[in-house]
């Protein structure tokens, strides 16, 4: 009895110590060597592995990075400038900071201002909704509302608003990781720069109809009239095919586009003020004036 | 003989032929009509005419945008009034010949007498030419080119012309009104393709619920002494005009996943497009009337119409003319209740493959959708032999590899998949897009190639 028991453990002993010689020869023979770097990096990175980057995941991300050296084609917008500076300082690069975005609903047609014409009875989907027709509203290019671009988001940043029908972003949870965006089949939702303080300027439509169509669908949409791009002093708004673009690269936040507006297509959001209409058209008419005294 | 059909799948709705002993009345003419470009399978054809100029009905005004592609003809005779993009009936834009209606004058060399021209010309390239110069296209729902399918590639020939009179759609009785109003001029028209074909058989398959049409067919077959053509009476089943169904009922053959009808030598065509190649062959009269049917389960059986309409009225002024569309009606269709579609603009005007309006009522309402039960009701009644839950899955994970193995791109849309579900999961709404997915990836591959 004794004489099994020893046996059995000298046998289990012997072939253990076979065994590990046997795997450390294998860790030594087929070791990949792998940069640390990576490893470092993808731990400092946010770990969403969202693709808001363009690569697969984070760990992509850190490969890609590492390969290049430097971060000229990578940027991880849910992390943003602090997450990017960490990374620069592991791989000793520099990085170009980009301003904060934001994903930004380019629509106006709520319940209020789009009256529907009919009834959608089919998939709760905006692809599907969207392949079969041109919409229950008169408007072929705005929100329809199936709420494709909640599903997309990770991070719990839009909410469909039951009273207007409309997404909702929630700044603080958006970290522009563009998965709206690409699920939006209208492609209505854009990202833009934050702005100082979140200021910023849109144009909140993307109907290319002709004005009186375009008007006749919904109260609120840009008719391509151009008065905006008239009225601004730093050439930032452009009009093409019947809708109005504002470079949010240019623009300057004077708000005067947003008060000669005549539909209220344009948006001017956390703004500490609200706009008074009257006083900055009273000031763009003094400007006028003083023009052409001058000429 | 025994009736014939296919061998998997389909269902069995109701059919609800409510409008089936109303005669064909030709409906007046309209103050405008809008010709859409975009009528045919394939590229838009491109107008020829410019805005301020005269035309006469059966003149050209569109010439095709491609290889397939068609003509499109006048349809009044009047003033060109705009070119320009106008809201179809799903709401797209599309590019339409608008027309102010002016008195009623035709084109020259069109012979609008009702004598019967049965003499086939001998020559098969004058019949295509004059098919092809008729924008004739396929009336049976897919609105193909007809001159296109009756010219098979090099070495492929037909040996077998299937006469699609199954009309199995629910509702829709156009096709059952003109086999029994233009018995002979579908016969002769079929003769003619039989002839262009290269002298294969004709088989007319009809559903067992025309026992009329099929008398007056064959009466018409004996009385014109067509020898080598004849009736193939079908069971009533959906969806038994589908190109490969009607194949597999009549011919006992299967087109194979990605193949063509003439891969197994057959040639399908719809009785409305042999009564339209009848025209543009013996009468040289162009595609510019149909024969569509107005009625609905909420519609009167006295309001019930089958109608002669010219191409690009406007729905809304056919219904003006039928008495308004009736009360209650929540559903407004373009075509039949399987695979027609739903109407969002009703000022759109009618194209060439415009079959009916349909006025549905509260109780077709689409229901709740509830989880899926996996009971395979759907995989049962898919005549293609897919299986419809799994391609839904597939869709909502997003693998097209897993969607092209289990042959979504086989799938002809008949709808039985949806009709079927009990737990009225939108199949058939997710299907098609994986569809649409994953045919543009096959075409991408070929188009590397």
């Amino acid at each position: 009895m004794t004489e099994t028991i020893i046996w059995t453990i000298s046998v289990l002993t012997a072939l253990g110590l076979l065994l590990s010689l046997v795997l450390f020869w294998v860790a030594r023979k087929f070791r990949v060597e792998e940069d640390p770097r990576i490893d470092e990096i993808e731990k400092t990175l946010p770990g969403a592995n969202c693709g808001g980057c363009g690569f697969a995941g984070c760990r992509a991300f850190a490969d890609a990075a590492v390969k290049a050296g430097n971060l000229d084609a990578n940027y991880c917008p849910v992390g943003g400038g602090e997450v990017m500076k960490k990374v620069a300082a592991i791989l000793g690069c520099e990085v170009q900071e980009a301003a904060p975005r934001v994903a930004v609903v380019r629509c106006n047609g709520s319940c209020a201002n789009r009256p529907k014409i009919n009834e959608y009875g089919g998939a709760r989907s905006c692809k599907v909704k969207a392949a079969l027709y041109g919409g229950d509203t008169g408007c072929l290019f705005g929100c329809l509302g199936c709420g494709d671009c909640v599903a997309a988001c990770q991070f719990g940043a839009l909410s469909m608003d039951a009273e207007t029908g409309l997404p909702v972003v929630d700044e603080s949870k958006c970290t522009a990781c563009g998965k709206c965006v690409a699920a939006c089949p209208k492609r209505i939702i854009e990202l833009r720069d934050k702005g100082p303080r979140g200021m910023r300027m849109y144009v909140s439509c993307t109907n290319k109809d002709k004005g009186p169509v375009a008007r006749k669908a919904c109260s609120a949409a840009c008719i391509g009239c151009g008065i905006c791009a008239k009225t601004c002093r730093h050439d930032a708004i452009t009009v093409t095919d019947n809708v109005a673009y504002i470079d949010f690269s240019k623009c300057k936040l004077c708000r005067e586009c947003e008060a000669v507006c005549p539909t209220g297509a344009i948006h001017g959001v956390n703004f500490p003020k609200p706009l008074d209409k009257e006083a900055v058209k009273q000031r763009i008419a003094d400007r006028k004036k003083k023009e052409e005294e001058n000429v | 003989m025994s009736k014939l059909t296919f061998s998997i799948g389909g269902i069995h709705p109701a059919d609800s032929k409510l409008a089936r002993d109303c005669k064909i009345e030709v409906l007046p003419l309209p103050p405008k009509v809008y010709v859409s470009m975009f009528q045919h399978l394939g590229a838009q054809a491109k107008p020829v005419v410019a805005v301020g100029d005269k035309v006469k009905a059966g003149q050209i005004i569109a010439e095709p945008g491609g290889f397939i592609s068609a003509y499109v003809h006048s349809p009044v005779s009047g003033t060109v009034k705009a070119i320009g993009p106008r809201k179809d009936l799903a709401g797209f834009n599309v590019v339409h010949i608008e027309i102010d209606v002016e008195g009623d004058e035709w084109a020259e060399g069109i012979d609008l007498s009702p004598e019967l021209v049965s003499a086939i010309p001998e020559d098969r390239e004058f019949i295509l030419d004059r098919i092809k110069m008729g924008g004739v296209v396929g009336l049976g729902g897919a609105t193909f080119p007809t001159h296109v399918k009756l010219n098979p590639p090099p070495g492929k020939s037909a040996d077998c012309l299937i006469l699609n009179g199954t009309e199995c759609e629910p509702y829709l009785t156009s096709d059952f009104r003109i086999l029994l109003e233009r018995t002979d001029e579908i016969v002769v028209g079929a003769a003619i393709m039989q002839k262009v074909l290269g002298g294969c058989k004709c088989v007319i398959g009809i559903e067992e619920n025309k026992p009329e049409a099929i008398t007056a067919v064959r009466a018409s077959i004996k009385k014109l002494g067509f020898s080598n053509m004849n009736v193939a009476v079908l069971k009533k089943r959906y969806p038994q005009g589908g190109e490969k169904q009607l194949i597999d009922a009549v011919m006992h053959r299967q087109v194979k996943s990605g193949g063509l009808p003439i891969d197994v030598g057959a040639v399908v065509q719809n009785v409305g497009t042999s009564l339209a190649v009848y025209e543009a062959v013996q009468k040289n009269k162009p595609l510019v009337t149909n024969v569509m049917t107005f009625t609905g389960n909420i519609v009167p059986a006295e309001r019930q119409r089958n109608y002669l309409f010219r191409i690009g009225m406007p729905l809304s002024f056919i219904a003006e003319q039928a008495g308004g569309v009736p009360e209650g009606t929540v559903k407004l269709v373009s075509g039949g209740p399987m695979m027609g579609k739903a109407i969002a603009n009703f000022d759109a005007a009618t194209v060439k493959g415009t079959s009916a309006i349909l006025c549905l009522g509260e109780e077709t309402r689409r229901h709740q959708e509830t989880p899926c039960i996996s009971c395979c009701r759907c995989a049962d009644a898919c005549p293609m032999g897919l299986e419809p839950f799994l391609l839904k899955k597939l869709y909502a994970v997003g693998d097209t590899a897993a969607l092209e193995q289990n042959a979504v791109q086989d799938c002809i849309e008949c709808g039985c998949c949806q009709y079927s579900c009990p737990a009225y999961v939108p199949l058939l709404d997710n299907i098609r897009m994986a569809k649409a997915q994953v045919m543009g990836i096959i075409r991408a591959r070929n188009a590397k190639k």
